[in-house]
């Protein structure tokens, strides 16, 4: 009966969210992964002039930029940066967030203090202009691009995380396992985390679309990938002058994000309810 | 008391509510000066209405709340506000059954694994002694084998409380802390767990604490019953004394309650509390029951009653403990 | 014989399930007389509740009622358009809750949640509504109403709340009163003094009351007759007095022996209690015949597959089972 009062939700039948997700993401990382095979061009050398903003045809199935490089080579490797951002990045974030709301909703005091000042703090500042300080510190480049995207969206996830922990602490499974003895890092990883997974998994799928679209922000600023090298969101954004003239420009990118974030979603959704010990589709 | 397993002195719990600039700070007294013992194989009734401090008791028993003054001993072990526990001992000596079998089971963790891995924890290496101590701790609250590696939501909740009582027995501690573990079951499973608690009393040598409101099941259980009110033990004695020749007003008014038709005249319904327990936060002046008191007089408002001898080993805080009844 | 002022026939109420429904209550019949308590009593999950809730019309899906007659003071309401029911919610019915703090208002002070009722249903002024409100909460016996009128139901304790209810409930002189395990929440002698107001306040107005509780001894004080239902059906209904003297279903009988009696240790020793065996089914799994078989000590091969019909018992009583006489 409890499943059927849940809100409404996308959510697919059964385990399917867990298998589309999981295909959709396993194409773009596959696609990062083979690009040196499955491009037809390079990316960035082989530009000519003669065959700028060709519409899709069999020779460009997505058509070619001002520069006459082919999209759908440059989709392929503009993965790589995309897809690394977006979850290298996400997965600083959670361990970081989910660190730190635990430790801070479990042992409360003036941790917690500190650690909410410190979260209000980073929602306080658009995380991008953190982001940005950073990038200007570092310099360019995809390393510098991933840690600091790495280190200023953890907000969402530490308060996810300490809000859960403030609710499950007083329950009795918690209260049991001080009183068999187990030590408090113990009881945050064993008892409390696998308890609270479900949101934060949710939290940091949403957050790795995020990500990509804050890499095309800083790489519009020229503080991300620098062209000619190709990602999601500088096609993009480099894209945007030429959306009435050629919207291919701009419509593969958006679409390669799209469906890649989409991926994610579907497959934080379809993890949690496979983590869940309660789903029916664990077994089924 | 030497052969004490479990010896409270004086223990009291209080805690600062409030902040400095709004309204300032209170001392809230939800345990104030308890002294208790309870020996080896002993059950210990502890009967109390909400609010009268005994879950912030059970907590401090159980080394979860240091205490602001006097101690707790545990088979020899001293706890005091500056002594805190030393908590793997501490688990192997006493342990809790809760009153909510559906929040106190982790709903991620088998059966097998919330028995085994406190043995793991306290050094059972051997994997053979693992499993056979958790079967066998399976087999003794009346489950199957081949249930441990069922889910806690796959069980009903008499057997989530079978669970739970498996696992606070899993380390063979000597003093288990029930609180209310019936009263959140169906009534036709309580008895179930009642008689598999007293089995299991007598199998494994064990003493409890039986914190209860339900009056029936605490005289079924307990060798000797203590009654609290606003953070202190109003009346105690063995289980006959305190069922069959209450002191305190505030025992009577308890017995007085119980909608059982077939107790109905054994005490009058003029000894019928009135109005509800007050705040721990501002308990009336003198002996803290004076405002809901049939008995009520002048030196009940003036000062807090001794808690003095009945008989041997009965204690009344009532300034007319001879005269009541 | 006067017509009574409710009559529930063969009621049925369904619950849809992932694509299959099932029978949550089934041919439940009872009848209310003018000004007379009547006691539904149960474990959770037997459908107690929610015959409740169909003679308020507040089933909401994925409950529905499914069959048989609701009928007040002889007109049908069970199929009464949701205006009508409004108008006699309040007026002809009230009911109170298990939880009152889940019930009141919390944004709206208590005087003012009274006097709706009087501004509402019979159309008085917002000012002499206030002062009827104070008189109301006079009556459910709120210290100092003048100036508890004003308070928020945070201000107020468990108790308080639940006499708040009360006095909402009763303001505009219903019928009937639905109590659904109105003193589960509070403490046992708060709980005593709650049941004595609404049997005194219920027998000064003339009010009828349905009271549902799992507490058989608590309904049985209150109430002149008793059903008792177990998984969706009336297994037997008595006199109260009678219920407990020569219980009739092996369930009844069952669930009073298997509850530690107060005084019974004195008189005969601890003995260990008779216990149920089993467990409650869920509503998926109600087995068929007659839904104890799988629990009865007395079950032989006709309980599993017949549906036992009802024998009357004296005075108006009624037992479902095939092994009775």
């Amino acid at each position: 009966m409890s499943r059927a009062l849940k809100l409404p939700r996308l959510r697919l039948k059964g385990g399917a969210s867990l298998w589309v997700g999981g295909g959709l993401v396993a194409i773009a990382i596959s696609s990062a992964i083979l690009a040196p095979w499955i491009a037809l061009t390079d990316p960035v050398l082989d530009a000519n002039l003669m065959n700028a903003e060709i519409p899709p045809c069999w020779e460009f199935p997505f058509g070619t930029d001002a520069q006459g490089r082919d999209i759908y080579s440059r989709i392929v490797w503009g993965a790589r940066v995309s897809l690394s951002v977006g979850i290298i990045s996400q997965i600083c974030n959670s361990l970081i967030g989910v660190t730190l709301g635990l430790t801070a909703g479990y042992w409360g005091g003036w941790w917690d203090d500190l650690v909410s000042g410190l979260t209000n703090l980073m929602l306080a500042i658009p995380s991008l202009v953190f982001a940005l300080a950073i990038m200007a510190i570092l310099g360019p480049g995809l390393v510098s691009l991933v840690i600091a995207l790495g280190l200023t969206s953890w907000s969402y996830s530490c308060r996810i995380a300490r809000a859960q922990v403030l609710s499950l602490k007083s329950q009795g499974y918690i209260q049991a396992a001080r009183i068999l003895g187990y030590g408090d890092l113990r009881i945050m990883f064993t008892q409390i985390l696998p308890n609270i997974l479900g949101p934060l998994i949710v939290i940091a799928t949403l957050g790795m679309g995020g990500a990509i679209l804050s890499e095309a922000a800083l790489s519009f600023l020229g503080l991300g990938i620098r062209p000619p090298f190709p990602s999601w969101g500088s096609m993009l954004s480099e894209a945007r002058d030429q959306i009435t003239t050629a919207p291919w420009l701009s419509v593969f990118p958006g679409l390669a994000i799209f469906f890649t974030v989409l991926g994610l979603n579907l497959l934080g959704d379809g993890l949690r309810d496979y983590l869940d010990p309660q789903s029916t589709t664990r077994r089924g | 008391m030497a052969d004490g397993l479990l010896s409270l002195d004086d223990l009291a719990v209080h805690f600062k509510v409030g902040n400095a600039l709004g309204g300032g700070i209170k001392t809230l007294k939800a345990v104030d000066g308890v002294t208790l013992d309870v020996k080896p194989g002993e059950c210990l009734g502890l009967v109390g209405e909400s609010g009268c401090g005994k879950s912030t008791l059970a907590l401090a028993i159980m080394g979860l709340l240091p205490p602001t003054r006097g101690t707790i001993g545990i088979d020899g072990q001293q706890i005091s506000g500056n002594t805190p526990p030393d908590r793997m001992r501490m688990a192997r000596t006493v342990q809790m059954v809760f009153q909510d079998p559906y929040a106190s089971l982790n709903p991620r963790q088998t059966v097998r694994r919330t028995l085994a891995d406190p043995l793991r924890l306290h050094g059972v290496t051997d994997k053979a002694e693992v499993e056979a101590r958790v079967i066998d701790m399976m087999a003794k609250v009346g489950l199957r084998p081949e249930q441990a590696d069922r889910y806690p939501h796959e069980f009903s909740g008499g057997q989530r409380q079978r669970i739970g009582i498996a696992r606070a027995l899993i380390l063979k501690p000597k003093l288990v802390l029930c609180d209310e573990p019936v009263s959140a079951l169906d009534v036709s499973i309580r008895a179930q767990i009642i008689n598999l608690l007293l089995e299991l009393k007598d199998e494994m040598g064990l003493a409890y604490i039986m914190i209860s409101h339900d009056l029936g099941v605490v005289e079924h259980v307990s060798d000797r019953v203590a009654v609290m009110y606003l953070g202190r033990i109003v009346e105690q004695g063995g289980w006959q004394e305190i069922f069959e020749n209450p002191r305190h007003p505030y025992t009577r008014a308890l017995i007085a309650a119980i909608p059982d038709p077939f107790h109905r005249a054994a005490i009058s319904a003029d000894a019928k509390a009135r109005g509800e327990i007050a705040s721990a936060l501002n308990p009336p002046s003198g002996c803290h029951f004076n405002p809901r008191c049939p008995l009520k007089a002048d030196i009940c408002t003036a000062e807090y009653p001794a808690f003095g001898e009945v008989s041997p080993g009965h204690r009344a805080a009532c300034h007319f403990r001879d005269r009541v009844g | 014989m006067t017509t009574p002022l409710l009559k529930v026939e063969n009621l049925r109420i369904a619950l849809a399930g992932d694509g299959v429904t099932y029978n949550a209550v089934e041919n439940v019949s009872f009848e209310i007389g003018r000004g007379e308590a009547f006691g539904l009593v149960g474990e959770s999950g037997c459908g107690k509740s929610i015959t409740a809730l169909s003679v308020m019309g507040l089933l909401r899906r994925p409950l529905s009622l499914a069959g048989g007659k609701i009928v007040l003071d002889g007109q049908e309401i069970q199929n009464v358009s949701a205006a009508e029911m409004r108008r006699l919610r309040g007026k002809r019915i009230a009911m109170i809750f298990q939880e009152p703090m889940t019930a009141l208002n919390p944004l709206s002070p208590v005087g003012r949640q009274i006097a709706e009722m009087f501004v509402l249903h019979q159309g008085a002024s917002w000012n002499e509504a206030m002062d009827r409100a104070e008189d109301a909460l006079r009556q459910v016996r709120v210290p100092s109403p003048e100036r508890r009128i004003r308070d928020y139901p945070h201000q107020l304790s468990g108790g308080m709340r639940q006499r708040v209810m009360i006095a909402i409930a009763l303001a505009c002189g219903p019928d009937l009163l639905v109590a659904d395990e109105p003193t589960t929440a509070l403490d046992v002698t708060v709980q005593a003094e709650i049941i004595d107001l609404m049997a005194e306040l219920c027998a000064a107005k003339g009010t009828a009351v349905l009271m549902i509780s799992h507490d058989l001894g608590l309904v049985a004080n209150m109430c002149k007759r008793v059903a008792v239902m177990y998984a969706g059906r009336i297994v037997e209904s008595q006199v109260a007095d009678s219920i407990f003297a020569r219980p009739s279903h092996p369930y009844t009988q069952g669930l009073i022996d298997s509850l530690p009696r107060l005084g019974e240790r004195a008189k005969r020793g601890r003995q260990k209690l008779r216990e149920i065996s089993g467990v409650v089914p869920s509503i998926a799994n109600y087995p068929p015949g007659c839904r104890f078989n799988p629990r009865c000590p007395a079950v032989t091969d006709i309980c599993r597959t017949v549906v036992p019909e009802a024998t009357p018992l004296p005075a108006e009583g009624l037992v479902r089972c095939h092994h009775h006489g």
